[in-house]
């Protein structure tokens, strides 16, 4: 168990260089001076942006320039944007918020995912099991960008209209604590909650039908205890693959739903980095994502080994 | 849980109160199967009976109706599309089919216990082999988990598993095939059924460890006076184990009798081809006997007696006349028209 850890992670050396690295080459692909940006509408002095071009190594080619980023990074140095910030001071001051965006998104991605998916499931062929799987499709087919718009729409303005002025969940910022990441984490999960209710259904389905459900029902085990410890069991193993894959997917995802809510994650940051040329900051996030996403992934391959007798890790 | 135990013993027969009257009576049972292409009616007025201590085997080829018919009696069958329009299951007087779901349950595992077929498949993969027949202890007797899991243990080491206090935390994949199927009859005898029915035990097995099992079955049954029926299609299996023997085809019985009545001389042109088809070995370089012909089309039954299209017996009235259970003697009926001369062994 343990050599297999280290070598998971030893794989996931050559996964981060690839990952940075292309990122990296279409970061410097995108139009414009870095450096010319810094000083906004006027021109800069000659010879200050000659000093920071040949300080930030832009002069260099870009292998060359990756090379210099990438030694930084295994010495645990994000490096400096242009206007001379550490990157890891950014990243560090905006990581959490948009961990515990991440977070909110995840647990009701679970309780709505799995527990619409269980109940259509039971109600098979029914209306609501029609019901659920026809609203999951809308759920899939409407845009992020919609679905945020019309939560703040009918939360923030409509229901306020309705409670006299008190606003329930409120739908800008993160001034509010955990409640305010209830709205946008719901949007963020969004898509994630309509394909989980539907891997839920079909996981269940497919486990009521299983032999040892009969053998169960033989032994003359109640139907909750045939359903909820035999089937479900069984059933919980895909879905917890998808939910631990779907963390980096749902961080990496907040750029869209942080700017909506105005929430000062990395998605935000990532955002404004891209538009200001500050690619030192976009590098970094974007590695800091793929260093989540690889880390996801193993812990979904140990809890696998854990959730099911029959895999073994040598 | 509690008031579902009351009211099932308040309508449950007592243990062992008729003597040696039948444990089991399956009376004229129909069972049918609502299905996009039609009714499909699998049994069709299978009646048998089984005393204490008694081993029937119920033998026929795929979709003659055999298992259905055990699954009727289990109650697990799933309802719809399944259905039972008639008959009877009385289980000491009792007629199940009569009982509430909650009564039933209270007699699968318990007193009607069931084996099936492929072992790796009828047991959870995720929870270990212990677990699992523990359960029975834990759910049905309310025994705590350690004692629950000293109980399975004993069992395991009854149904003969080589170091079972060390393996009874394995899970199912840990097991070969044969020590398997011995850990599905440990969790079937786990609270003494009364009836145990054995649907195709043997068949994902290899051959030595069939008799091994079949010889497993025959033993625990003796110990415990359990009526046993055993499901299959091979007929080598049951010579040992079984005391009668009912050969269903297309839902219905076609033949019963005692086990060495019927090796000796079938009494049914179907139970003759069965027994013809076994290859011998001082039949060794001639061909093996087939019976010809496809089984039947449950959408589309033959008319009269379903098994005429392939019958070397058949005469005119086959095609129009359903034979009725024809009585040979006492404990022996044959669903045939022209019995007598099946037994007399001359081809029509």
């Amino acid at each position: 168990m343990g050599r297999y850890v280290i070598r998971r992670l030893i794989q996931a050396i050559p996964v981060l260089l690839g990952a940075t690295l292309l990122i990296f080459a279409v970061v410097f692909a995108l139009p414009g001076d870095p450096i010319a940006a810094l000083a906004g509408e006027k021109r800069g002095n000659p010879v200050v942006v000659a000093l920071l071009r040949e300080q930030y190594h832009l002069n260099d080619p870009l292998i060359v320039q990756y090379g210099y980023y990438i030694s930084g990074v295994f010495q645990g140095n994000l490096g400096r944007t242009y206007a001379n910030v550490e990157v890891s001071q950014i990243i560090a001051a905006k990581f959490q918020v948009t961990v515990n965006l991440a977070i909110t998104a995840l647990v009701l991605e679970a309780i709505f995912g799995v527990g619409l998916g269980l109940w259509a499931a039971l109600r098979r062929g029914k209306a609501t099991d029609s019901m659920i799987l026809a609203s999951t499709l809308i759920l899939v087919s409407v845009p992020t960008l919609v679905t945020g718009f019309v939560l703040q729409l009918l939360l923030g303005v409509q229901l306020r209209r309705w409670t006299g002025g008190v606003e329930i969940f409120p739908i800008a910022g993160v001034s509010d604590g955990w409640i305010s990441y209830v709205v946008p984490g719901f949007v963020l999960a969004g898509t994630s909650i309509a394909y989980l209710t539907r891997l839920t259904r079909t996981s269940l389905v497919e486990n009521l039908r299983a032999d040892y459900v009969r053998t169960a029902v033989a032994k003359g085990m109640p139907r909750r205890r045939v359903v909820g410890r035999h089937a479900l069991r069984n059933a919980l193993i895909p879905l917890i693959t998808f939910l631990g894959a779907d963390l980096g997917t749902l961080m990496g995802g907040a750029v869209i739903t942080e700017s909506i809510f105005n929430i000062p994650g990395i998605g935000q940051e990532l955002f404004r980095s891209v538009h200001e040329r500050q690619q030192p900051v976009v590098v970094g996030i974007v590695t800091i994502l793929v260093l989540v996403y690889i880390l996801a992934n193993l812990v979904v391959d140990l809890l696998y080994a854990v959730l099911d007798p029959r895999i073994r890790y040598e | 849980m509690k008031s579902a135990k009351t009211t099932a013993t308040d309508v449950l027969p007592a243990e062992g109160g008729l003597g040696n009257d039948a444990l089991l009576e399956v009376d004229d049972l129909h069972v049918e199967f609502v299905t996009r292409a039609g009714l499909v009616k699998a049994v069709n007025g299978v009646s048998y009976s089984l005393r204490p201590g008694e081993s029937l085997a119920v033998l026929g080829e795929s979709g003659s109706g055999k298992s259905v018919t055990a699954q009727a009696i289990m109650g697990i069958l799933d309802m719809p599309p399944a259905r039972i329009p008639q008959g009877s299951i009385k289980f000491r007087g009792t007629d199940l089919l009569k009982l509430s779901e909650d009564a039933r349950a209270q007699i699968r595992g318990q007193r009607i216990a069931m084996i099936f077929q492929d072992a790796l498949s009828a047991l959870n993969p995720v929870f270990s082999v212990g677990w699992q027949i523990s359960e029975m202890f834990r759910v049905h007797r309310g025994m705590s988990k350690r004692d629950a899991m000293k109980k399975a243990v004993e069992l395991m080491e009854r149904v003969r598993i080589p170091a079972a206090r060390q393996r009874v935390n394995d899970y199912p994949h840990q097991f070969s095939g044969g020590m398997r199927q011995r850990i599905m009859i440990a969790m079937s005898i786990a609270l003494d059924p009364e009836v145990l029915i054995a649907d195709e035990p043997t068949t994902a097995l290899d051959v030595t460890v069939q008799a091994q099992i079949m010889e497993l079955l025959a033993e625990l049954q003796r110990e415990s006076n359990m009526g046993l029926i055993l499901i299959t299609h091979d007929l080598g299996v049951v010579a040992d184990v079984a005391d009668k023997i009912a050969v269903m085809y297309a839902g219905r019985i076609v033949e019963n009798a005692p086990v060495r009545d019927i090796y000796k001389n079938p009494g049914h042109p179907y139970t003759k081809g069965l027994l013809e088809s076994i290859p011998r070995v001082d039949q060794k370089g001639q061909e093996l006997y087939a019976i010809k012909g496809l089984p039947p089309n449950l959408l589309d039954m033959p008319s009269g007696c379903a098994f005429h299209p392939r019958c070397p017996y058949r005469q005119d009235n086959c095609v129009t006349d359903v034979p009725p259970l024809n009585e040979i003697n006492l404990d022996r009926n044959s669903a045939c028209h022209y019995w007598r001369e099946v037994l007399d062994g001359s081809h029509g």
